[in-house]
């Protein structure tokens, strides 16, 4: 059941990972692994732990019992320049442009290089020298500058929160496609997502969540070709 | 990537995102403003009765106009979540603690000097002391005033109403700040005492807060 590359040491390790809200429990001792190079797409009804578990292993919230590693460390803040998280909301200022954000999130960064926001815009298909503020921006382009906003830094890896959430399927399925070259690049990759059909193509793995664990973990047939993830590209 | 990059960056975007949208001083002058007018026409003082009380009056205002800047200062990062993005950033918090306060900073000192003239006119305030000295005061307790305002905004933000719980968090711990702003302010306008005691009692007072902050704000800002 647990899928790990053989010349790779696991991107995530969860171990009886459990998180109580009050007395609710909505992570239930969870323990999996990880491996690095694959693109995991996480499915599961509303409030089955898909955003709370991502928002765990992101470091915005710490588990109530239980621990991880991420990227081989213990503390997340020790490897936050290798992580890429898009959050459910867009995690933009509406009040500017979007290489007027994606210029402020690189400097958090310690990326300096106005290339590195444009390149990012080009990625997911924007236009860099769009002058127009992210508050007039369509709900697609948001998601679109959004998904810029967490691969601006080239991290190994990418935890993706529901971002084909309020986009066109035209506009979803070239950001599937984005998130299939990126994996091929070499990076992991978690979606948590509703719409599993626009993941088919480039899934490696479907992670299936209920009641708070992990419940199946489904290889994808056309992942055999790629499941090297040693032989694939470096970026 | 350091501390001072970091502030430098979330200052500027801070104070382009201000500028665009002028909420914050916007509300901070109308405030100020009225308080102004309604004292002035409320007490109608003469000169001499201006400079005693003029000192309470002038800081009293600023301190409500403050909060309503102070209660702005993260409803920008709570919108869109994005301070979600800092938090999975590598930046240090206490760059981002440092460039709302700073921001703040600037915004009241905007403020102050806007509102200087009025309080001149209203009030027909003439200095006793030396006017430099105000400007110290003014410095020094305006920093008082936004480093704890800012810390307690970042600690109210998940309250439900966080825009009663700033002032009631924060007013009762800038009361030495305030008797010091007061006091040495009066003294200055009047002429009848030395600021100087005020004045070295709002100097300690901003390095031990700006420390403590700057110590807690990382806790702060993780808080689930």
């Amino acid at each position: 059941m647990i899928a790990t590359a053989p010349s790779l040491p696991p991107v995530i390790v969860l171990d009886n990972l459990v998180k109580f809200f009050g007395r609710f429990a909505a992570i239930r001792e969870i323990s999996a692994e990880f491996a690095a190079g694959r693109l995991y797409v996480v499915l599961g009804d509303n409030g089955a732990g898909k955003s709370t578990l991502l928002r765990i292993v992101a470091g915005l919230m710490e588990p109530s019992q239980g621990s991880f590693t991420l990227l081989g460390a213990k503390k997340v803040r020790d490897v936050a320049h290798r992580v890429g998280y898009m959050g459910h909301a867009p995690l933009l200022y509406d009040e500017l442009s979007g290489m007027e954000n994606l210029r402020y999130f690189a400097g958090l960064y310690g990326l300096q290089d106005d290339n590195v926001g444009r390149q990012a815009m080009l990625m997911v298909g924007l236009d860099p020298d769009l002058g127009r503020r992210v508050g007039q921006y369509s709900q697609g382009m948001r998601q679109r500058l959004s998904l810029a906003r967490a691969v601006l830094h080239n991290p190994e890896l990418m935890l993706l929160d529901e971002p084909f959430s309020n986009v066109d399927v035209h506009s979803a399925r070239e950001m599937a496609a984005v998130l299939g070259r990126v994996r091929d690049q070499g990076k992991t990759i978690f979606v948590v997502t509703h719409q599993a059909p626009l993941m088919e193509g480039v899934a490696d793995e479907f992670v299936y969540m209920a009641a708070g664990q992990i419940v199946d973990r489904q290889e994808v047939a056309r992942k055999v070709a790629a499941a090297e993830p040693a032989l694939r590209s470096a970026p | 990537m350091t501390t001072l990059t970091v502030t430098r960056a979330t200052l500027m975007k801070d104070l382009r995102m201000e500028w665009r949208s002028k909420d914050a001083i916007n509300s901070m002058l109308f405030f100020a403003l009225l308080v102004v007018v309604i004292f002035s026409f409320a007490f109608n003082p003469t000169a001499e009765e201006s400079r005693q009380i003029a000192g309470g009056l002038i800081w009293v205002a600023f301190l409500f106009a403050a909060v309503v800047a102070l209660n702005q200062t993260w409803a920008r990062e709570l919108r869109n979540q994005v301070l979600d993005a800092y938090r999975v950033s590598p930046a240090p918090p206490n760059a981002l603690f440092l460039a709302k306060t700073v921001g703040n900073f600037l915004f009241v000192i905007v403020l102050e000097c806007l509102m200087a003239p009025l309080f001149v006119i209203f009030y027909e305030l003439r200095s006793v002391g030396p006017v430099w000295q105000l400007i110290v005061v003014a410095l020094l307790g305006t920093w008082a005033l936004v480093v704890n305002g800012t810390f307690f905004a970042a600690l109210s933000i998940r309250t439900r109403s966080r825009e009663i719980m700033l002032p009631l968090i924060l007013f009762p711990i800038s009361i030495p700040a305030l008797l010091g702003m007061v006091d040495a302010t009066t003294s200055i306008l009047t002429g009848e005492a030395s600021p100087d005691f005020w004045v070295k009692m709002l100097t300690v007072y901003d390095v031990v807060f700006t420390a403590i902050c700057l110590l807690l704000f990382e806790t702060v800002l993780n808080a689930e």
